[in-house]
């Protein structure tokens, strides 16, 4: 009889078992001390609190919210907020993206070079930064709600925020916000959308021509359709850091789910119960985004034939 | 164009080429004009003529590196030389300007200055030391970002050979690490190692503000390696690794020896760009209170004489921050051009 | 290829044992009191705002200064006789309390409003008041606003983290006026957003208010209510459950209170050491035990007045007549002078 470490399943069974074993042990001391620790303040561990008085006020009430509802209600209204943020950024920074990308790849030369100004310093800079900038430099120092600037008769932009037609209105965090994301998003889509047309074969370009296509024509029915193929992937991972960057929303006052997290988080030193919260809640959005695109993607590829 | 070269065009010719060979783009052309006008126009009247400079130059000292004692710049200097110096080197012989034998011993040059390097700002061992809480502004900025990434390095790729692994427990331990921080915000994984870490700690053991900083940059950064790692390692191709196991290698020798050096030479433009995005990051150490560039500037911005200059402040952060980025950008580029990157 | 992977899952075990030794590192006991541990280490570790202007800011040279910063330095002379052996530290209002609760800093001197929750729940304990203050609005002159209920409708700016946010969400509740918090994490922020219009109010400590009324591009346009919204008392703060460390850090804060009353400063406490009034030579410790019963010298109080001066040197030097921000005293005068400064004796 072959001894058993002969066997060729032994290794990777130890293997396995000192990894899981290990794990386990760190997972152990770490909550240990976390329990230890948490005595020693006088914290408990719990979710009760969420039924709490929530007792502060929220800027932007998308829903119905007042200070006397429990912080459940406080962080739905936070989990709306980053909600309107992420669909606004992500469709804003795509339209962008195409517009420069495509910008980057004109015969004009001069359209070329701000194209690629536009990207260069975009990319370059923090966008928390970014995010300063275009709320203390651009919207606060817009006129006042009474000379406001009116755009084609119906957005009025005031330093209170954009109001649009049909009622809508933007405060200028809610507007920053969404400006500075797909600005920012909308630098790195345009050098996926420009990488992406490039790898288009030069063939495909000249049998368009040849069948008399027009320029625009000719990108929107022959190349943007096989240039997709090799957007989505990369396109989908820039939606997944709009999503997580809409965060930075605390640095000028956007109550979204961060934001009301971390309220909540101070109110009740609940840590642990507040990480975990928006663990899941950015999990989840991840999640829901990039099957999303994945559903798209599967539609866009070449089927085997 | 290059053929033509004894038919240069001439400034109209150019024009008509470039800028109004048909309606739309002299209209495109005329409306950009506009736009960069009055943008030039009104970004020169700023800094020309309303903004106050002065909160720059009264504190350029702390922009750069902080409360760093005056005494001691000297030590800042000459690692600032030594980098230099490298740099120099190795530009030299990456650009084949210098002999190729320099090659063999420059990775061992830039190994050993990282310690050197921070023995300079640091101190002890015979100087005299300067405490992490002193260095502040862009020097901590590039110090969280170096140490940081190559930190990260070896645990991302450890991560992404786990994730490749048959054994399912290793396989699936990695998988939940890298998908669980992915799917976070950088500031909430900064958020837990400010102020949740040490609850997982014992009592005794705490870390260093600057520390736990580092430690959430790297438990962020680890994941996003890990996955620009598994992509090199996807990209070796199998004949590799059998032409290894013919040659009698074992298994643990084949990934150090074949895969990995293959693997990572094919994500040097990913690890650089993903650099670039550390250093961008490291402004969000600001929200949890540390005073790198971004932080400093903010404490800047409470001098009762400059309260309100923060257009001037986050302006020219931003333009230090810009130059970092675009020069690595640009070396990036020149290096994956070099490499030959993709044409392998 | 079987080998192969065997290889990498051994590899891949390394992370974990990489972490599982990173979290056996140094583990030694710290028991006594905090105050031997700062002795023996040489320096004093202190936590602050550092972006307050007048309570705590980094000057242009790199060094720290404001009220809560000298309340440190004091401390340090009276441990070390040298009131620049303390290490601050920024700590914004969210991890304050942490900070405080897991050592990180030895005191929390970062205008922190004393109440009853942050007292009995949170593992702290508050010294001595080394400001009062309370919690006021500032509006524009011109906007005809008088009182809370002409906010109706209206935005205000908070910092976040704060006493203030709180307890302007009651007074509105109590009033029923509708309002829009607009909240930042960063005081500087509140009063930049304020100052270009985007809030018809913000609202802060009056002390705050009205140092940074200064600083607006046009002070006289704006107008602090005289609506007190709350009491602030701003008082360092230490860990619970270290009497000696307490008595310290809260004995320090009379001493600079009690100096000024006695009318030591930092002028003439070299020669008042032989002065006659026995109420000044105990302070000063020439007659009496009161130092060494503390841990410290007897002369402790010298060192401390003589290096950051008595509390209203430290006033008009950060907040006062001195500085740029031109504070009037209010209740922060002594108690004998129409204020509700008043500090036990030392006897």
């Amino acid at each position: 009889m072959t001894p058993i470490w002969r066997n060729r399943k032994f290794f990777p069974i130890l293997g396995q078992v000192i990894a899981a074993f290990i794990v386990a042990i760190i997972v152990m001391i770490l909550w240990h001390n976390l329990i230890y620790n948490l005595h020693r303040l006088g914290l408990q561990l719990g979710f009760d609190f969420l039924q709490f008085q929530a007792s502060f006020d929220i800027g932007e009430t998308p829903i119905p919210y007042k200070s006397s509802d429990s912080y459940s209600r406080a962080l739905l209204v936070g989990l709306v907020n980053s909600l309107r943020v992420i669909v606004f950024g992500i469709i804003l920074a795509t339209i962008i993206g195409i517009t420069v990308g495509v910008g980057r790849l004109s015969d004009n030369w001069l359209v070329r070079q701000l194209a690629l100004v536009y990207v260069e310093i975009l990319r370059n800079t923090p966008l928390l930064l970014q995010l300063f900038f275009w709320y203390f430099a651009v919207f606060l120092t817009l006129p006042k709600t009474e000379n406001q600037i009116s755009l084609l008769g119906f957005i009025n932009i005031n330093n209170r925020g954009v109001t649009l037609p049909f009622g809508i209105e933007l405060s200028s965090e809610l507007s920053t916000l969404i400006l500075g994301l797909t600005l920012y998003t909308g630098a790195f889509i345009a050098e996926i959308v420009r990488a992406g047309i490039l790898s288009v074969p030069k063939g495909q370009w000249e049998a368009a021509r040849a069948l008399g296509f027009k320029p625009n024509l000719m990108l929107r029915l022959v190349i943007f359709p096989q240039a997709l193929r090799l957007i989505i992937p990369p396109l989908t991972s820039q939606y997944l850091n709009l999503a997580k960057n809409s965060s930075l929303a605390i640095a000028i006052g956007y109550p979204d789910i961060y934001f009301v997290a971390s309220t909540t988080f101070n109110q009740t030193g609940r840590s642990v119960e507040v990480i975990l919260l928006i663990m899941v809640t950015y999990l989840t959005i991840s999640l829901i985004i990039s099957s999303g695109m994945n559903l798209l993607n599967r539609s866009v590829q070449l089927k085997e034939r | 164009m290059s053929s033509f070269k004894s038919q240069k065009p001439t400034i109209l010719q150019w024009l008509q080429k470039n800028l109004f060979n048909n309606w739309y783009n002299s209209i495109l052309t005329v409306v950009c004009l506009w736009l960069l006008f009055f943008g030039i126009k009104g970004i020169l009247t700023w800094v020309l003529t309303q903004a106050k400079w002065q909160v720059i130059t009264a504190n350029l000292s702390l922009f750069f590196v902080g409360r760093f004692p005056q005494q001691l710049y000297w030590r800042l200097w000459l690692a600032l030389f030594i980098i230099l110096g490298l740099f120099g080197l190795s530009w030299g012989t990456f650009t084949k300007r210098l002999p190729r034998q320099m090659n063999s011993w420059l990775p061992f040059g830039w190994a050993l200055s990282f310690p050197i390097i921070l023995w300079l700002i640091g101190g002890g061992f015979g100087l005299q030391p300067v405490e992490s809480n002193l260095w502040n502004g862009l020097l901590l900025t590039l110090v969280m970002a170096v140490i940081s990434i190559v930190l990260s390095f070896p645990l991302g790729v450890l991560l992404a050979l786990g994730r490749q692994s048959q054994l399912p427990v290793v396989r699936w331990f990695s998988i939940l690490y890298i998908e669980i921080i992915r799917g976070l915000p950088l500031i909430g994984v900064l958020f837990f190692a400010q102020v949740m870490l040490s609850l997982f700690l014992p009592v005794e053991y705490r870390l260093d503000r600057v520390l736990r900083g580092i430690a959430g940059l790297i438990f962020f950064s680890a994941a996003y390696l890990a996955e620009n790692v598994r992509g090199g390692l996807q990209s070796i191709p199998r004949g590799q690794i059998e032409a290894a196991k013919v040659l009698g290698l074992n298994a643990p020798l084949t990934v150090l020896l074949i895969v990995l050096p293959q693997a990572l030479r094919a994500v040097i433009p990913a690890l650089v760009g993903q650099f670039i995005g550390l250093f961008k990051d490291t402004s969000l150490l600001s929200i949890v209170g540390l005073l790198e560039l971004t932080g400093i500037s903010r404490a800047i911005l409470a001098q009762p004489q400059f309260i309100a200059r923060y257009a001037e402040v986050y302006l020219f952060i931003a333009f230090i921050y810009w130059v970092f980025c675009y020069s690595m950008s640009l070396a990036s580029r020149r290096l994956e051009k070099e490499l030959g990157v993709g044409q392998r | 290829m079987l080998k192969l992977k065997r290889g990498l899952s051994l590899l891949a075990t390394l992370p974990l044992v990489f972490s599982l030794s990173a979290c056996a590192g140094q583990i030694g006991g710290s028991g006594g009191s905090l105050l031997d541990t700062i002795k023996s280490r040489g320096k004093l570790i202190c936590g602050v705002s550092g972006q307050l202007p007048g309570f705590s800011y980094v000057k242009s040279n790199g060094e720290y200064a404001g009220l809560d910063v000298d309340v440190c330095r004091a401390i340090a002379a009276a441990i070390f006789n040298d009131p620049n052996k303390v290490d601050f530290r920024n700590l914004n209002s969210k991890e304050r309390f942490t900070a405080l609760q897991t050592g990180e800093v030895d005191i929390l001197s970062r205008n922190t409003t004393w109440s009853m929750s942050r007292d009995t729940s949170i593992g702290i304990k508050f010294t001595a008041v080394v400001f009062y203050d309370g919690q006021g609005i500032m509006v524009k002159k011109n906007s005809g606003i008088q009182k809370l209920e002409d906010l109706k409708g209206k935005s205000i700016c908070i910092g976040t983290g704060t006493t203030n946010e709180q307890n302007l969400t009651d007074q509105m509740r109590q009033r029923g006026v509708n309002y829009k918090p607009l909240v930042f994490e960063d005081a500087n922020t509140v009063f930049a957003t304020y100052e270009q219009g985007r809030c018809e109010g913000v609202t802060a400590d009056r002390s705050q208010l009205v140092s940074r009324r200064t600083t607006l591009s046009k002070p006289d346009d704006h107008v602090v209510l005289e609506t007190v919204l709350s009491k602030e008392p701003l008082t360092p703060a230490v860990v619970n459950g270290d009497s000696k460390w307490f008595d310290m850090v809260r004995w320090t804060i009379f001493a600079l209170i009690n100096a000024e009353e006695l009318g030591v400063n930092s002028q003439n406490v070299g020669q008042l050491a032989n002065s006659n009034n026995p109420e000044v030579k105990r302070l000063l410790g020439t007659e009496g035990n009161l130092g060494k019963g503390m841990g410290l010298t007897n002369d402790f109080v010298v060192h401390i007045i003589k290096n950051v001066g008595n509390y209203g040197e430290i006033y008009e030097r950060n907040l006062g007549k001195n500085s740029e921000l031109k504070l009037e005293r209010g209740p922060n005068k002594l108690w004998n002078q129409g204020g509700i400064l008043y500090a036990p004796p030392f006897r």
